[in-house]
């Protein structure tokens, strides 16, 4: 009877493992609010600024250690368009659909890059090289059509070169193995 | 101090009220019911559904009833062909994208939807939504999770979290591809589900319902080689006569008993027994942890809670009662004591109990309550609700059948048995016998109404021979979380407390009948009214002391040997274990 049933010792160092200790430090930080729920988007944000995405191990773990349930983690998680639930490609493609970039033409860019990829708006391909998003300017209208690869800014796409420049990033990673 | 006086015209109805009223409140107060359907008074304010607007003359626009507080000189009215038409197009899109398939839904005929939809005027759907595709969860052994069904009223999100301190449930994603479910969208005994089933009770439509077991049940009434046993649960008898039309509060015990008869059962015997038995394992188990602790000792018949402490509370662990559940404790004499008693082979014996619970499914497929071979000892746990569509489908009615007795020997019970459904009923049978344990003298005393505990959480001192016992009763997890910390932050000494997972105890339980026509889910007055017979039962019963009942004492002398022997502990004891994921308390 005297052995200790308790897991909470378990779940803690779990949870503080599968975020690192400069998560750990900002829910101890926020752990001195008169609120610590109320900071549970910021320490979203800066859990997926660590790991590039949300993973439900993440939810959980940020759960444990917030004391916030887990079903509400997960709910505000997949409610806000900004936090991704899976994770990035190797390469996120900002395509942008704002005014400009669309009368010239990004929405045959976009079909483009669909069919080349396989995927749609907010997904990876299946080969996780490039993940596919809508932006809404990109703040290079004299340049339109516009789309950011990674850190990359392509100005004045066509949909012919889709495939070049899609190319060009998946030659890179083939000369990386090659090396 | 008293609240400021509002007042206000409700349709041209002058009126005063307190400030913080709700139009809602003081509509019902002039006797106005206005159309709801996300509105429970008992949980916090959605108003998400938009069925319950009103024309409030100075906005300009409808307001929802439930949210909005009355204001000084506001003028309100209710009812005008432009609401009741605003009202019936709201219903409308809240249809457009349902399934058309209320004939084939559990819920036809008691679905909140199906009725508001009739009484606002829906003859015609006149729009064609797009539908919604989600695949059915179905992987619980107690809980079905349908999405497709669902009209994201959050009803179950505020039940789980607020009455019953759990919330497992949450709105995932946004607009139209909104779902209900667990963190992750895990499969529900994969989350920290307790499978208490409330979210069955307050869904309006069928988003939630139970694992149905009623085809295995049917199917073992057909085989002649199975013995088909049957018990049910204290609140049963309580309850089962409102799926047939008789008033709430109407006992139903004799008509249940014959109706199980009809349908095949073999033996009908009464989980009554099983509750005597607890009481005398837990009064003796009570006994030695009053000289070795560790105390408090913590009650463990609704199987809601002991998931609740696995998950939520897992240091309690030592603290709850290593007693089965009555129901299992019955269901392993089935198959032991009573199968040897009539010469049949345990494997011919197909137990089914009828519980007013979800929870109870889970506790009987739990691995510790299997035989040495990993049969379970309870083949089958069927809701209340299961039971009155079988009766249904076989075509009786209840009223005009006339009484039958259960079979002994499990069948033959004492008043302390009967009040297991209610809550506060095992502490006050519990105290009835422990206070012989203790004196060694016959109780003199046996209503303890102290412990009877209406609100949801009580606390109470009672003289037991030299000992001041201090004893709490929680029903509703989010009460029992008050006496639960005050045990786990060792703030506050008690000897014994009771949890039951549901409001009201098992009377309030997720596998009862929904409510009646006027009632609803969670009524105190539904509530009472089922908790009224079982103490109606017990207050006429001649054996009210489960150590008087002369079934139990033969089973101690004839089979166990004696309450705590290493038999008893066998047959009748359990164990538990921290589950993982761990809930938030």
């Amino acid at each position: 009877m005297s052995a200790s049933t308790d897991n909470w010792t378990e779940v803690e160092t779990t949870s503080r493992e599968v975020l690192g200790p400069d998560i750990v430090a900002l829910v101890e930080q926020c752990q001195k609010d008169p609120y610590p729920a109320g900071r549970l988007i910021h320490v979203l944000h800066e859990v997926q600024a660590k790991f590039g995405y949300l993973a439900p191990a993440h939810l959980d773990a940020v759960a444990q250690l917030l004391q916030v349930p887990a079903a509400k983690v997960a709910g505000v998680a997949s409610f806000y368009h900004y936090f991704r639930l899976s994770p990035p490609g190797r390469w996120t493609i900002s395509l942008c659909l704002g005014t400009a970039c669309y009368v010239k033409g990004a929405d045959q860019i976009a079909q483009k890059l669909c069919d080349q990829l396989g995927i749609t708006f907010g997904e990876t391909s299946p080969d996780g090289m490039f993940t596919l998003e809508a932006a809404r300017c990109l703040g290079a209208c004299g340049l339109a059509p516009v789309m950011m690869v990674g850190d990359d800014m392509h100005a004045q796409v066509t949909p012919d070169r889709v495939p070049i420049i899609l190319d060009e990033y998946l030659r890179r990673v083939r000369e990386e193995k090659g090396a | 101090m008293k609240k400021k006086q509002i007042n206000l015209t409700i349709d041209e109805t002058p009126l005063t009220v307190s400030e913080g009223t709700t139009i809602m409140e003081a509509a019902g107060s002039l006797g106005i019911h206005i159309p709801r359907l996300c509105y429970h008074p008992d949980l916090s304010l959605a108003g998400s559904c938009r069925v319950c607007i009103v024309d409030v003359a100075e906005m300009g626009h409808y307001m929802t009833a439930c949210s909005v507080q009355v204001w000084e000189g506001m003028v309100v009215q209710t009812n005008s062909p432009a609401i009741r038409q605003a009202r019936r197009d709201i219903v409308e899109l809240i249809l457009d994208n349902h399934p058309k398939d209320c004939q084939t839904c559990e819920r036809d005929g008691n679905c909140e939807l199906q009725n508001l939809a009739y009484s606002m005027g829906v003859r015609n759907r006149y729009f064609e939504g797009e539908r919604k595709e989600f695949p059915i969860e179905s992987s619980s052994v107690s809980v079905v999770r349908d999405p497709n069904k669902c009209i994201l009223c959050g009803r179950c999100v505020r039940v789980c979290d607020e009455i019953q301190g759990v919330c497992n449930l949450s709105q995932h994603g946004r607009g139209f591809t909104t779902v209900v479910g667990p963190a992750h969208l895990a499969d529900m005994d994969d989350s920290v589900c307790i499978q208490c089933g409330q979210c069955i009770n307050v869904c309006p439509t069928a988003a939630f319902l139970e694992k149905p077991r009623t085809n295995d049940v049917w199917r073992a009434l057909a085989d002649p080689e199975m013995h088909v046993v049957v018990q049910t649960a204290p609140s049963i008898r309580a309850a089962i006569g409102e799926g047939f039309g008789m008033a709430p509060g109407t006992a139903a015990t004799g008509q249940m008993i014959t109706a199980l008869r009809r349908l095949g059962f073999d033996a009908v015997f009464d989980t009554n027994f099983g509750a005597d038995l607890t009481i005398v394992e837990e009064a003796h188990e009570f006994l030695t942890r009053l000289k070795e602790g560790p105390l408090p000792m913590i009650t463990s018949c609704s199987p809601g809670w002991i998931s609740f402490m696995e998950r939520f509370y897992p240091e309690l662990i030592p603290h709850a009662s290593t007693c089965r559940s009555p129901m299992t404790m019955l269901s392993v004499l089935a198959k032991t004591y009573y199968a040897e008693r009539r010469g049949i082979s345990p494997e011919k014996i197909y137990m089914v109990a009828v519980m007013p619970c979800v929870a109870k499914k889970f506790e009987a497929a739990r691995p510790e309550h299997r035989d040495a071979q990993g049969r379970p000892y309870t083949d089958a746990v069927l809701t209340t609700r299961e039971l009155i569509w079988m009766v249904k489908c076989y075509g009786l009615g209840l009223a005009g059948l006339p009484a039958g007795e259960f079979d002994s020997p499990l069948g033959l019970s004492s008043g302390s048995g009967d009040i297991f459904g209610s809550t506060g009923g095992v502490m006050e049978a519990t105290l009835r016998a422990a206070s012989e344990l203790v004196t060694g003298e016959p109780a003199t005393r046996l209503d303890y109404t102290e412990v009877r505990n209406v609100e949801g959480l009580r606390e109470a001192y009672v003289a037991i021979g030299p000992h001041n016992i201090h004893v709490g009763v929680a029903n509703g997890l989010e009460n029992a979380k008050t006496l639960l910390d005050k045990v786990a932050r060792r703030e506050e000494e008690f000897h014994v407390i009771e949890v039951m997972a549901c409001p009201g105890g098992c009377i309030g339980g997720g596998g009862q009948p929904y409510p009646p026509e006027g009632m609803r889910i969670l009524d105190p007055e539904l509530l009472r009214l089922r908790a009224s017979v079982l103490y109606e039962i017990d207050r006429n019963k001649k054996l009210r002391k489960s150590y008087e009942n002369p079934a139990i004492s033969e089973l101690y002398d004839t089979y166990l040997g004696g309450p705590g022997t290493a038999k008893a502990h066998e047959l009748l004891h359990t164990h538990y274990h921290a589950r993982l994921p761990r809930g938030i308390r």
